[in-house]
């Protein structure tokens, strides 16, 4: 048997120091003064000012119209997240069940249509979008922001291969059950996939949550602020000699971190069946 | 409870493929009959064509009178067990055995009724709440046919259902099915490719062969008195020896054997002649019989089993330990135990004899199993 040895412990350790290291520095510059950070530059030690600052930003009306706290700002982000992740989920499940299990023309022109949106990110179609959700008066609103963003080619392909490894016998069984098509996907199909829903949950919400250029475009009125205009927000007051509150950002940032951390470490043990099992 | 009657039926594939082609088989209600036959003989595409899995082409399937061609699977009075048991992973037995019950609307104390008899009767009351990861194969095998028990369907339809079973389990399934059958009373379809499995459970063999019928028949008839030189190869184990032979009035010769048949066959020329291994016995190097060159031996326990040639055509020879076994030996038949076919058309050429041999059967009644 192998037995780990002192070097493979170290890598371990670097590895993982490499990877926390920037979240440390980011916790422990969080808990000190703007000032202090203006003259020494990042921290390695904690201050002493956490839980003000953590107060602060949460709940302090800041912004032009002095109304959004960052509280109201981890609301919108989590609205994004959460609608980005199901929409998707509900979409590119119900697009993958049509083309596996329907037999109708085009069906894999259909396909690969979605398949090659993949290759048209959103930066590449941004302004068509941006036209299209002004024209239908959609700026500054939950659908407007979320909406667009739905259809997803990552989701339906998933789906796809995971539906494709579905044994046949189990929609023929059903029939025989006298499930129809839509008892079939409700009462099979979907119960049986919860893995792989969870793994796209995941990997959904981070990409909704981590929304910038989006959300920069489509919304102007500050109540739908996500956390990573936030952040942006903090940085870029300079209003006289007032220097930016490095401690705020950091906060907002360390913040901001929290859900998707908690999603992953949630979902963790079905997010790599989903990914790894490929048969019951 | 159904008569099944299948008329002239057909499947065609797109780009012209015949999977089946025209075939009559009646069904009588209680039957259980096996459709059997090598792999893509279109012994599957029938039974899903019965159960509504595939269109059919051409001709029409009735059961219980009703021609079902346009049916939904779960219109047709139906249960099908399938061969990797097709049963929802996510579902616990009980869910299993109740879902189609459920989709049915039956009433909830009666599919708790008809659950808890399948159940029983299976012996699957402790596993009622387990998924069926947490089952073996033979109770998976058996949810699968509880499945099929609580919808008391007019007809069962078995897909190959004891293939992923071990041998000792699936000689103690095929005991379990026939009975089951035998006490519902339901009207059977059975699909294999197992010849011994085909024997043993049908009342009826249908011996399929390219989409086509070969044989129908009770097993001993299709054992006794093969339709054609396939069927003849094809039920038995070891298969039937076939020869090539020339009738000459009474003269029947097998490369250098000749044996006297009292001119009993009404043929003459090439023909093919089948010789079961049983049929075969071992007498004095003086006598007159068929000379055989002994090849390799298979030790059967109470019998071995003999390879050589006769002349240089492959033969077998079932004989008891008491045989002495050399390289060159002499082996006898009776002639009312030879199978005569056209060399042609492979089609069996009766002889009298092999019908007296049916004419006295087992007589052993299969349903005193029960």
């Amino acid at each position: 048997m192998y037995r780990t040895k002192f070097f493979d412990h170290l890598i371990l350790i670097l590895g993982a120091a490499f990877l926390i290291g920037p979240v440390v520095v980011a916790l422990m510059t969080s808990t000190h003064e703007a000032a202090e950070i203006h003259r020494q530059g990042l921290m390695l030690t904690p201050g002493g000012h956490f839980v003000d600052t953590y107060e602060k930003v949460l709940t302090r009306e800041g912004g032009f119209t002095g109304q959004v706290t960052g509280l109201r700002m981890i609301m919108n982000s989590l609205i994004l997240g959460l609608g980005f992740a199901v929409g998707k989920i509900v979409l590119s499940m119900l697009a993958a069940y049509a083309i596996v299990y329907f037999r109708f023309r085009f069906a894999t022109l259909a396909f690969w249509m979605i398949f090659t949106t993949l290759l048209l990110p959103l930066e590449v179609r941004i302004m068509p979008s941006y036209e299209v959700v002004s024209r239908l008066g959609l700026l500054n609103s939950y659908t407007g922001l979320i909406v667009p963003l739905l259809a997803s080619a990552t989701g339906t392909f998933f789906f796809r291969q995971y539906f494709k490894s579905v044994p046949d016998e189990l929609l023929e069984a059903a029939r025989i059950d006298g499930a129809g098509p839509f008892k079939f996907f409700i009462d099979v199909l979907v119960p049986l996939s919860q893995t792989m829903i969870a793994a796209v949950f995941i990997i959904m919400f981070v990409y909704g949550w981590n929304q910038y250029l989006w959300p920069v475009l489509m919304t102007t009125d500050e109540s739908f602020y996500t956390l990573m205009r936030g952040i942006k927000q903090i940085l870029q007051v300079w209003i006289g000699s007032q220097i930016p509150d490095y401690n705020e950002a950091f906060a907002l940032a360390v913040l901001a971190m929290l859900p998707p951390v908690a999603i992953v470490v949630l979902f963790q043990s079905w997010f790599i069946k989903g990914l790894t099992e490929s048969d019951k | 409870m159904a008569s099944i009657e299948i008329n002239s039926v057909s499947k065609t594939y797109i780009g012209g493929t015949t999977a089946v082609d025209a075939v009559d088989i009646q069904i009588r209600d209680g039957e259980f009959i096996v459709l059997v036959g090598p792999s893509g003989c279109g012994k599957s595409t029938l039974l899903r064509m019965v159960a509504g899995l595939e269109t059919i082409s051409d001709g029409t399937v009735s059961i219980g009178g009703r021609v079902v061609n346009d049916m939904e699977p779960a219109d047709r009075d139906i249960a099908m067990v399938f061969q990797n048991y097709a049963l929802y992973p996510h579902m616990t037995v009980y869910e299993n055995l109740a879902y189609g019950l459920k989709n049915r609307r039956t009433p909830k104390s009666e599919i708790e009724a008809r659950v808890a008899e399948a159940a029983r009767m299976l012996e699957l009351e402790p596993y009622l709440a387990r998924k069926p990861r947490a089952l073996s194969g033979g109770q998976r095998q058996r949810v699968a046919m509880g499945r099929a028990i609580v919808r008391k369907p007019a007809a069962f339809l078995f897909d190959e259902p004891l293939s992923n079973l071990d041998a000792k389990l699936r000689v103690s399934m095929r005991g379990e099915i026939r009975k089951l059958q035998r006490r519902l009373g339901t009207t059977a379809i059975y699909v294999t490719h197992d010849q011994l499995e085909a024997m043993t459970l049908a009342d009826r063999l249908v011996v399929l062969n390219g989409g086509k019928i070969e044989q129908i028949g009770t097993p001993l008839e299709v054992y006794h008195r093969p339709a054609s030189t396939f069927v003849a190869s094809f039920i038995g184990s070891p298969a039937m020896n076939l020869l090539k032979g020339n009738l000459d009035g009474d003269q029947l010769a097998i490369g250098p054997a000749v044996i006297a048949m009292a001119g009993a066959v009404a043929a003459s020329g090439a023909v093919t002649v089948g010789l079961r291994a049983e049929d075969l016995r071992s007498v004095g190097a003086n006598e007159a019989g068929l000379p055989f060159e002994v090849d390799y031996v298979e030790e059967l326990g109470a019998h071995r089993l003999v390879h050589g040639l006769l002349g240089d055509q492959p033969l077998s020879a079932m004989l008891p330990l008491e045989s002495e076994i050399t390289g060159r030996m002499t082996l006898a038949v009776a002639p009312e135990r030879l199978h005569f076919f056209d060399a042609e058309t492979t089609r069996r050429i009766e002889t009298p004899f092999a019908r007296q041999q049916i004419a006295a059967p087992v007589t052993f009644a299969p349903s005193e199993l029960v």
